[in-house]
């Protein structure tokens, strides 16, 4: 359970820093409303939405640590045999990277204002979000044509129970990408505050999954294991 | 202290925090049923929640039947028993008070409370109600499918809950209750990321993270703590899912099933334990910080006083939430774990003992000599208290190591988390609802049936829960079918189960008092007016009761002070709306 523990260790700093700056100490029962007092004009102006998807992205990190756990876990037991690690997932890797390239730039061009810019952006986004996702699901067929089932072992059960949470993430994150598309038609479109909004929650979903993606990756292929294993002589 | 009324004081704007564009909503299908009115959905979740409950408790009349009088009602049999043991024990936990703290409770309150229009997103809080109510329903359909509804315990221990020797395991019972809670997490994560940010980015002007009502933070920090907790429950009831339909071996360890050797290999049970409790040990507190902080403004309401020691109330909520992180693995001593470890949680557990300790200290000292009215919430409250504390000291029993060993798995636990994670949480409910229902429907409850409810309720559950600790001491284990001619077992204990047994279908009873009386005063009810309470928090200070779509009237409210300005000297009434301007030539020090 030391992964999901170092998640939260790292939630719960975030939280103390942010709790440090609302007055904890304060007396409460002294202060009477005059207006130096009231703080609620002095709160940053960030999108409820920008919240939400942060709270929202801290659920998604618990629970990919929290297999993460479980993976390292069942690691020890005696009956694992490392998957082998197909060639495309390497490819796919890069389509994700792209697709987080491209929706950064989709970003810097909303800000701008350029709206070709912006709908080339998301268009390419969409393109190898869509074509991350058909390779992973072409690495399940090699892997599956290699003999490597579900069942056998649970170094493939695992494998292919991330990488289909993972895609399911991305799938869902697609649909919300889609209809930002759709919203980006017509003229003048990107200086609307509210599709720049949306394309920045979706640069910054993206961001997160490439992040959990990597995680996965290096545990699929034992580096994290390396790192863990490093980190375990390093504490005894 | 001086309440200075500033000439500036007068000129602030209303609403500098912008006012949300509200969903207006078009016709009765989404003004009553898909409704996205926070307070709509929060009579949802309630009604949901009580029907789901109801089922509870007769499940568990069914499990006082068997164990007090066993033999006599043929049709329960034993898969019988484990299915209501298991069910009931899911239902109250996660589909009772979870859902009616967080989605029914915290629906109604936070934005009331914090004075906001609505929550933030209010199409995810519909959802979030849709989605609890399919996760009850596939929770209900086990019943009626084939073999009935898992029989493995609520904590659906690995390899059992799987194996053909419990009831649902290779059935459909165990695949419906992991969809349930698959589902119901899904669900919670959309209201739970509503009531979070509502109160992160919903709160008036003036509204400060420390002059929130307790209830408010209480809410709060329960949901945060469900968030990141329930991702444990997910992942677990996901992989053994795959165990149970796709055959892996993630729980599941090689195992030979009446001469059968099955496919599963050198999986680990104790990984699910790990991942259960990881969930699991929050879960006492996702229900129990909600009662905290409703307690906390109940006492302080009716016993029109000021909440003693408020910082150190938010304090401690936040440290307890924070520690209950670290604790989860008190509940498996037994598991053969490494007895380091069980030092390491032996020690955490009983540090939590000192923010609680604090808490229930803060609460008795806000009642003395308060000017207490012993009305139905403080009744509850006080009830509250008692069987709290109660049920915390058989706690740091059960959290020393040595002295876990031998009650583990006997009736003195049951007893132990009735006490301190049912009853207690159960009266705050109650408490909450006498406080608050006349704020939700208009009219007050009916006094004498409500003391009624309360005095069976109260003394009927120490008649239940008191000697099942002793019935526990002599060594009867938890989750027996019956017990037979077990040497051991002095004749006296079946004596005391047949009482504990009465006075459960007593208390049982007590409830549809309660029931009644929440339809009768409907109607029926005295006319409560806005603040029949006289109390100083935001919700009372509505212009319309029941509030209108939208809460407050032209204007958001403006908070000038906290939320326990209760009997402050030289003021003319005994509270202060928290949106009560500053007055002339108060002197807030004390008399």
């Amino acid at each position: 359970m030391t992964v999901i523990l170092v998640f939260l260790a790292g939630v719960a700093a975030i939280i103390i820093w942010w709790l440090s700056g609302q007055r904890l100490m304060s007396k409460p029962w002294a202060e009477i409303g005059t207006l130096d007092d009231i703080q609620g004009a002095a709160r940053p102006p960030i999108p409820v939405a920008k919240f939400g998807l942060g709270i929202f992205l801290a659920v998604v990190g618990a629970l990919f640590s929290l297999l993460a756990s479980a993976y390292l876990s069942r690691m020890s037991g005696s009956d694992w045999w490392a998957i082998p690690i197909p060639r495309l997932l390497w490819a796919n890797t890069a389509m994700l990277i792209g697709s987080c390239a491209a929706l950064q730039w989709a970003v810097v061009e909303a800000r701008r204002g350029a709206d070709e810019g912006v709908r080339l952006g998301l268009d390419v986004a969409l393109a190898t979000t869509v074509l991350f996702l058909a390779g992973q699901i072409v690495a399940w067929l090699q892997l599956v044509a290699a003999g490597y089932l579900l069942v056998d072992n649970p170094a493939n059960s695992f494998f292919y129970m991330l990488t289909g949470l993972h895609g399911l993430h991305i799938v869902g994150g697609l649909a919300v990408l889609a209809r930002t598309r759709v919203r980006s038609r017509g003229a003048g479109t990107a200086t609307s505050a509210r599709l720049r909004l949306g394309i920045e929650l979706c640069a910054t979903y993206w961001h997160f999954m490439l992040v959990v993606w990597l995680l996965l990756f290096a545990l699929f292929t034992g580096l994290a294991n390396d790192f863990v294993d490093l980190c375990r002589q390093l504490v005894s | 202290m001086v309440d200075i009324p500033t000439s500036a004081g007068d000129v602030i704007p209303p609403a500098e925090v912008a006012d949300v564009e509200l969903y207006h909503p078009k016709s009765w299908w989404t003004k009553y049923v898909f409704s996205q009115d926070a307070k709509v959905i929060a009579i949802q979740y309630s009604l949901t929640a009580f029907a789901i409950g109801f089922v509870a408790l007769v499940l568990s009349w069914l499990i006082r039947l068997q164990l007090g009088f066993p033999g006599y009602f043929s049709f329960i049999d034993a898969d019988h028993y484990y299915q209501f043991i298991t069910m009931h024990g899911m239902i109250m936990v996660i589909y009772l008070l979870t859902a009616l703290f967080l989605g029914g409770f915290g629906n109604y309150l936070i934005p009331l409370m914090v004075g906001a229009r609505d929550m933030v997103f209010p199409y995810a809080n519909m959802l979030s109600y849709w989605l609890y109510l399919l996760a009850v329903i596939v929770l209900v359909a086990g019943f009626f499918a084939p073999g009935g509804p898992t029989g493995a315990g609520w904590t659906l221990y690995p390899p059992q809950a799987l194996t053909s020797g419990t009831p649902g395991g290779r059935d459909w019972g165990i695949i419906l209750m992991l969809s349930s809670l698959i589902i119901f997490i899904i669900g919670f994560t959309m209201g739970g990321l509503n009531y979070v940010v509502t109160v992160l980015q919903g709160r008036a002007r003036g509204m400060t993270l420390m002059r929130m009502p307790l209830t408010v933070w209480g809410i709060f920090t329960a949901t945060v703590m469900a968030l990141l907790a329930f991702p444990a429950l997910f992942v677990a009831a996901v992989m053994m899912l795959f165990d149970r339909l796709l055959g892996t071996s993630f729980f599941m360890p090689a195992i030979v099933e009446m001469g059968e050797q099955l496919p599963s290999d050198g999986g680990s049970p104790i990984l699910f334990q790990h991942l259960f409790w990881f969930f699991g040990h929050p879960e006492v507190y996702i229900v129990a910080l909600p009662a905290f902080g409703i307690v906390s403004d109940l006492i302080s309401t009716h016993a029109r006083k000021n909440i003693f020691g408020y910082r150190m109330m938010v304090w401690a909520i936040v440290i307890i939430g924070a520690l209950s992180f670290v604790v989860w693995a008190h509940h498996m001593y037994v598991s053969g774990m490494n007895p380091n470890f069980g030092f390491f949680f032996a020690t955490t557990t009983l540090i939590i003992a000192v923010p609680t300790a604090i808490k229930v200290y803060n609460w008795v000292l806000t009642l003395w000599r308060g000017d207490i009215h012993l009305t139905l919430p403080m009744l509850f409250a006080i009830a509250f208290i008692v069987t709290f504390v109660n049920g915390g000291l058989t706690g740091l029993f059960l959290g020393n190591v040595v002295v876990d060993v031998p009650l583990s798995d006997t009736m003195f636990v049951v007893a132990h988390f009735h006490m301190v994670m049912g009853v207690a949480p159960i009266m705050v409910v109650f408490g909450a609802i006498y406080h608050w229902y006349p704020k939700i429907t208009g009219r007050m409850l009916d006094e004498v049936l409500g003391r009624i409810h309360f005095w069976v309720t109260f003394v009927g559950a120490y008649a239940i829960f008191f000697p099942m600790h002793y019935v526990g001491l002599v060594g009867v284990p938890r989750r027996y079918f019956e017990l037979g001619d077990t040497v051991f077992i002095p004749p006296s204990v079946h004596t005391l189960s047949m009482f504990i047994s009465v006075a459960a279908l007593v208390v049982g009873a007590a409830q549809m008092v309660f029931l009644f009386n929440l339809v009768w005063s409907l109607f029926h009810g005295r006319e409560a007016g806005g603040n029949p309470w006289r109390a100083t928090t935001l919700e009372w200070q509505t212009p319309e009761t029941p509030p209108a779509h939208g809460n407050w009237g032209k204007d958001l409210p403006i908070v000038y002070r906290w939320a326990y300005d209760y009997s402050v000297p030289g003021a003319p009434e005994d509270f202060i709306p928290q949106n009560q301007p500053p007055m002339v030539g108060l002197s807030r020090a004390p008399a």
